[in-house]
């Protein structure tokens, strides 16, 4: 059976959210090779979104587009991991500000794109072909995704006693928000019964295998966690997600028929 | 750990296109290591599908002739025109060569 809307707009909005926010590096890399790999990963992210956003808008049908959803929903209507709004740097307090850091964003990317190398991969064989189809395309480039976050984690973990501690530093701050993959939403249960969708606490001990052999390569300890599990794919979101959709919708918001 | 590398070696970038025999040289780049430098040269030398093999090698491995010595080295050829295998009557039954 075909995947619903709300699990194909989980899965893109995961892809624009992490893609918006990676595209904060464009022309503000550390160095201009990274700024292009980078950016880079930002436009398979975006391009991925945009096959699901189009595939979710046939479904929805009427007169719904890739654009309506992507560019006029608002924060709690949409579907990501919190994980992928945050920052690219720890957390603040008060009116604290910080500059971006950059073992927040390869680690964000690391224990996101070892998730959905092991999720793309399962999706393949979804009784949904166009979701199907949509997985065979990602998953070689997320495999890419991973293999140079992985690349950049175990350089920043194993370097200085700076890239050490910063990488250590953003694991202890990110690495909670990933227990939010291990919990079952209503749209994944429905996508998991209708043969679409894949039960993403089944890949959980493939995915701790890639990321504690990374670790354990990049001298980084693994956080204990425990307590709040987040929330996003759910609609309820940190207060970082409407700065970031304000950013990136207004253009279209202000030019609502816009074409380039 | 080591100390931090202040500025990182340059490396060559050679990249071999679908159709392709052999690998060009396409540009340069910097990279901390080999490893770095093909990953880095496929994000900034492969994004619109130049190529399906990529070498790298670093810069101060290449050792290069002297431009000012242009002249000894290479004008002496420029009168040796039957070098060139085109003095040949190639039989039709050989086809292209």
């Amino acid at each position: 059976m075909p995947a619903a809307v709300d699990y194909l707009l989980h899965l893109a909005d995961n892809a624009l959210v992490l893609g918006q926010r990676n595209a904060e590096w464009c022309g503000h890399g550390p160095i201009l090779e990274e700024d292009i790999a980078l950016s880079n990963v930002s436009l398979d992210l975006i391009g991925q979104a945009r096959l699901l956003y189009q595939l979710a808008a046939a479904r929805q049908g009427g007169d719904c587009t890739e654009d309506r959803l992507a560019y006029f929903r608002d924060t709690p209507a949409f579907r990501n991991y919190t994980l992928l709004e945050l920052p690219q740097h720890g957390p603040l307090s008060g009116y604290a500000q910080a500059g971006p850091d950059y073992a927040t964003t390869i680690v964000r990317n690391f224990l996101y794109s070892a998730l959905m190398a092991l999720l793309w991969e399962a999706l393949e064989r979804s009784a949904d072909g166009d979701l199907a189809a949509i997985a065979a395309k990602s998953v070689k480039e997320v495999r890419y995704h991973l293999r140079h976050a992985r690349d950049w984690l175990v350089r920043l973990g194993d370097g200085t006693g700076e890239s050490h501690a910063r990488a250590q530093a953003a694991l202890d701050h990110l690495f909670p928000y990933t227990r939010e993959f291990w919990t079952a939403s209503p749209a994944e249960t429905a996508a998991v019964a209708a043969g679409a969708g894949i039960n993403a606490a089944t890949l959980r001990a493939d995915w701790e295998a890639i990321v504690d052999a990374a670790l354990a390569e990049a001298t980084l300890q693994r956080p204990e966690v425990g307590g709040y599990v987040s929330e996003g794919k759910l609609g309820i979101h940190s207060e970082h997600l409407g700065f970031l959709l304000a950013e990136m919708q207004s253009l279209a918001r202000a030019h609502p028929q816009g074409v380039w | 750990m080591s100390t931090a590398l202040k500025e990182w070696p340059l490396w060559e970038v050679f990249v071999r296109s679908k159709q392709g025999l052999e690998h060009k040289h396409c540009g340069s780049l910097h990279a901390a290591d080999a490893a770095q430098a093909l990953e880095m040269a496929r994000d900034v030398y492969t994004r619109r599908q130049e190529g399906v093999s990529i070498w790298v090698v670093e810069s101060r491995a290449i050792t290069a002739s002297n431009p000012d010595e242009k002249g000894e080295l290479f004008d002496p050829a420029a009168d040796k025109i039957y070098r060139h295998p085109t003095f040949y009557d190639i039989p039709d039954e050989v086809g292209h060569m």
